[in-house]
């Protein structure tokens, strides 16, 4: 259970985390760099919606090349990442969004990967446990099934 | 015969992912729900292709139910979808209001020149600041827009003929009759 | 002529497919010994037939016979020869005749190299795998006829889509099928053995190097794949988590488990039901792929032409094969005998892990991948599941997997106990701080430090396994080392790949650095301590494509260290752009340079990246293939 928890945080922590951490940014004076840093990092988790599976910053589709203007004008313009991606994605909707936000139809995708390796580490010591609790005659080892095989081959042999 | 849930448990599994591919295949991957339904039409402010000088904004699309038509003289279903638009402007069906998108001026007069004009006014869109706000992914996409200046309806490629008659035009009638 | 040859064979291999199908399969429950030797000979002619099919096809290309439709959509007269060849599979209906092609390939060599199998096994494992071939066969010529004849005869053909003319791409779909229809075997010998109620060591130990054989060349063709990505689609990635590269990973975390399940099998007998499981996944998975680029469910960047009608075709075959194995596994699989159980400390528990990490890798893959699919039909909503998604969710499974990794190989089987690998434990958790620490004052990430950490442990671990097993330190080892088996080697190699390619995916995601910038000639960006300069752009042509090609040249601390060349492509008969990217290659930190968009007057889109030892993940990748193929080499012990 504490397992449980701790990965539980730990995911939290990693989606919620990045949104946060910048949230204070004084937009007045910002530096070009800082701004294509905001930028790259923006256009990174952002869909070019016209191309296959591409960000904007890595497609050289012209609606992505527009959609990269349009980021650096908001940021320019005194939005942080937050309220940028909320941009793009009041107008393209989620499909926009190449991280999906947690949300209701996205519990299972989310969770099911978190939640089937605890399962999965649970009943591997469920079941070594159960193995202890009743032995059974142990089969050979390999070494113990070699040495069967020799014996029987020169039986073989003989015979 | 004997099952066991056990057994049967990756059946089950496959047998749902089989549905869902069934269904996947019904559907086209690259059309995107809009998100603009109901919703007021983005604020613009924009030059008129035919004069620079002269820009246009929201003012246009008050009081009157309006189609707004994107396109490019670079969209290979654009030439398809215009001598409709054609028809229907010379039948004064319904205000076309145009959006040459990602164009360059002269192109773009002399796609209008050659085709025919079918629109009120034409909103030169080069850098995508409308298509953006608008959520457009491609051209022709058209958007009905009601009296009050909200979007109603969103058609992605060339409007034919059936799409006219079947789907806008009765849209059109309700919100003509609407205060 | 030759095209008609080709179509009768490939209706003859048909008919063979489907007597292949049938005969040996009755044969095997009459127990009539002549019927189930009919399934070899059945194996041998159906891919003579596909094989002289496959040469017609061949041949038509090489001459530029446009008469022949395929030919004139996909080839062109002005094509190097090699690309003529690789246009072959360049399209949808050839690359599904190589397909059941390397599938007859398989099939042939079971009577090869099954001389000591048991007959009814053969013969029902020959009988799958025919209907297999009945199904692929006629999805070719109901659906994807290559042969069929155009009139009028075109004066020329459309070329070959400029993306695919790489050498790196046109050797990629051979490996990839190679691996992909590999797992065949391993699905048919799984239907087999469920028919017969029975898995054992024969069964495991003879099936075990066909799964080798294919998941090295999937592996191969992965990486391949991930190396074209990287040089030709200019935008410095290695990996995208495509779907369409996606469904290239899933056989192979799948194989990778079944690999590991049948040593386990091979040597304890335990995991049957297991191991049969996933023989059924892994060729399943491999359908699925097929499905979906050749259906166009998903949207990718590597798709072919879609069709629904093939679509609705292939998820036909993919319910019947798959759906009807699992009926069989529902109703036979608690039929299967072997040993249960393992200790919690023991070999058998570590494979078990193994086993158990990959297959949650897998799912997590997997969700990621159909998501969207499943949403959308089951709702109105649309989503997209990108790289950040994977990242987040598939990297940490690896991690863990990873640790174990470090363990696993030193622990007993049947049983051991803690305290035996409490001296391992401590000097590994000494290890990974030591070096964690030691990047984190150079690299200022805590997450690369501590991956980077696991890295160096993983090899270290590996490394004090191989010397456990050669009694490193002690007289002798020179002699041990060289008796070690095959399989060791493998072992050794593959881990240790594993632990380079994944030192180079950590230093690709932490420390790589790029800029995009808008440059005129001569015009320069700053990214991280290099400086480019873009110093000329120069037009030329080729014969089937005209070309700007741009000089970029590159100073680290004011002393010029590299001139990258980048071109863009335009190529005449698919009017299409391409770009190809300037890369200098070293061994730890490669320079890449892609040109974008652009005009003299307005200046060019550069997109400039620093990546600090991208050349490690490829070569942990083919140390892994190179690792499999070693292992081939394992002598089969005799059991009878």
């Amino acid at each position: 259970m504490r397992a449980f928890l701790v990965f539980v945080l730990l995911f939290t922590f990693t989606v919620f985390g990045q949104a946060t951490a910048q949230q204070s940014a004084a937009n007045a004076s910002l530096s070009e760099q800082e701004i294509e840093n905001r930028a790259h990092k923006i256009g990174e988790s952002l869909r070019c919606v016209v191309c296959q599976n591409q960000s904007i910053d890595e497609s050289n589709a012209p609606l992505a090349a527009d959609m990269r203007v349009m980021v650096r004008e908001r940021i320019r313009g005194g939005d942080t990442n937050e309220q940028v991606i909320t941009f793009m994605r009041d107008r393209y909707g989620d499909f926009v969004l190449l991280k999906p936000p947690l949300q209701a139809n996205t519990v299972l995708l989310w969770l099911a990967p978190f939640f089937l390796l605890v399962l999965f580490l649970v009943w591997y010591v469920v079941q070594a446990k159960r193995k202890r609790m009743a032995p059974t005659a142990s089969p050979l080892s390999d070494e113990e099934q070699q040495q069967f095989q020799k014996l029987s081959q020169n039986q073989g042999g003989k015979s | 015969m004997k099952f066991t849930l056990k057994g049967l448990f990756p059946l089950l599994v496959f047998f749902a992912l089989c549905i869902a591919f069934a269904y996947g295949l019904t559907k086209d991957p690259r059309e995107l729900p809009s998100q603009l339904i109901d919703r007021p039409f983005p604020q613009f402010s924009l030059p008129d292709l035919m004069d620079e000088t002269q820009l246009l904004d929201n003012s246009y699309l008050q009081g009157q139910v309006t189609l707004v038509n994107i396109f490019g003289s670079w969209c290979v279903a654009c030439d398809q979808e215009h001598p409709m638009l054609v028809k229907l402007s010379r039948n004064g069906e319904v205000p076309i209001l145009g959006v040459d998108w990602r164009d360059t001026r002269e192109d773009g007069l002399r796609w209008l020149a050659r085709g025919g004009n079918p629109y009120t006014r034409v909103i030169f869109d080069a850098e995508s600041k409308l298509a953006i706000d608008l959520g457009v992914t491609g051209a022709p996409e058209t958007f009905l827009v009601d009296k009050k200046g909200q979007i109603r309806y969103k058609h992605i490629g060339p409007i034919t003929e059936k799409v006219w008659q079947e789907t806008l035009k009765p849209l059109i009638v309700s919100m003509e009759a609407e205060q | 002529m030759i095209a008609e040859i080709g179509q009768i064979m490939l209706i003859l291999a048909l008919l063979l497919a489907f007597a292949q199908a049938i005969l040996p399969m009755v044969g095997a429950q009459r127990r009539d010994a002549r019927l189930m030797a009919f399934g070899d000979r059945a194996a041998v002619a159906q891919f003579i037939c596909i094989l002289v099919a496959f040469m017609a096809l061949t041949y038509v290309f090489i001459v530029s016979d446009f008469s022949v439709k395929l030919t004139a959509l996909n080839s062109h007269t002005d094509k190097p020869l090699l690309y003529k060849i690789s246009g072959v599979w360049g399209n949808h209906e050839g690359s599904m005749l190589l397909w059941v092609l390397i599938l007859s390939i398989y099939g042939a060599l079971v009577p090869v190299f099954g001389r000591t199998l048991p007959a009814g096994l053969k013969a029902r494992a020959l009988s799958v795998q025919g209907m297999i071939g009945v199904g692929f066969l006629a999805f070719i010529l109901f659906t994807s006829n290559p042969f069929l004849r155009l009139n009028p005869v075109p004066m020329n053909g459309q070329g070959l889509n400029p993306l695919l003319q790489d050498p790196g791409l046109a050797f990629h779909p051979p490996f990839l099928y190679l691996g992909y229809v590999g797992f065949s075997m391993a699905f048919s010998f799984s239907v087999a053995a469920l028919i017969e109620g029975r898995v054992d060591a024969v069964w495991a130990r003879w099936l075990r190097p066909w799964v080798l054989v294919s998941w090295c060349f999937l592996t191969i063709g992965i990486t391949m794949g991930s190396v074209w990505a990287y040089y030709e689609l200019g935008w410095g990635g290695w990996w995208g988590w495509d779907p369409v590269e996606n469904v290239s990973f899933l056989p192979w975390l799948v194989g990778t488990a079944l690999l590991h399940s049948i040593l386990v099998l091979g040597k304890r007998h335990t995991m049957a039901n297991w191991t049969i499981l996933l023989g059924i996944t892994a060729f399943s998975l491999s359908l699925i792929g097929t499905f979906v680029v050749r259906s166009g469910v998903l949207t990718s960047v590597h798709s072919f032409a879609v069709d629904p009608a093939r679509g609705v075709f292939i998820l036909a075959l993919l319910a019947i094969a798959t759906g009807g194995a699992l009926i069989l596994y529902s109703l036979r699989a608690h039929t299967l005998r072997s040993n249960a159980g393992f200790d919690f400390v023991s070999k058998e528990g570590g494979l078990v892990l193994n086993n158990l990490l990959l297959i949650v890798a897998t799912i997590t893959v997997f969700l990621g991948t159909f998501y969207p699919l499943l949403i959308e039909a089951f709702s109105d909503d649309k989503i997209s599941v990108g790289a950040p998604y994977f990242d987040i969710s598939f990297a940490p499974v690896m991690i863990v997997l990873i640790l174990f990794m470090g363990i696993g190989p030193l622990v007993k089987w049947r049983t051991d106990s803690f305290a035996n690998l409490r001296p391992h434990l401590l000097k590994s958790g000494l290890l990974i701080s030591v070096v964690a620490l030691l990047v984190y004052l150079f690299g200022k990430s805590v997450l690369g430090a501590l991956s980077m950490g696991i890295a160096v442990y993983l090899f270290y671990s590996t490394l004090v396994a191989f010397g456990k097993k050669i009694g490193f330190g002690k007289p002798g080892a020179w002699v041990r080392a060289k008796a070690q088996s095959p399989s060791v080697y493998g072992f050794l190699i593959a881990h240790l790949g594993m632990a380079i390619a994944m030192a180079g995916i950590v230093s690709m995601s932490v420390w790589a650095e790029k800029d995009v910038k808008i440059l005129s000639i001569g015009d320069s960006m700053n990214v991280g301590a290099y400086t480019f300069t873009l110093e000329k752009m120069v037009p030329g042509r080729e014969v089937n494509y005209q070309f700007v090609k741009g000089d970029v040249s590159v100073s680290k601390n004011g002393k010029k260290i590299a001139t990258l060349h980048s071109a863009r492509r335009f190529y005449f008969v698919r009017e299409m752009v391409t770009s190809e990217a300037g890369i200098q290659v070293r061994f730890n930190r490669n320079l890449y340079v892609g040109i974008g968009d652009g005009s003299q007057e307005k200046g060019w889109v550069v997109r400039a990246y620093i990546h600090p030892m991208v050349c490690w993940i490829w070569l942990g990748a083919l140390m892994m293939a190179l690792a499999g193929f070693i292992s081939l080499f394992e002598k089969r012990r005799q059991i009878s």
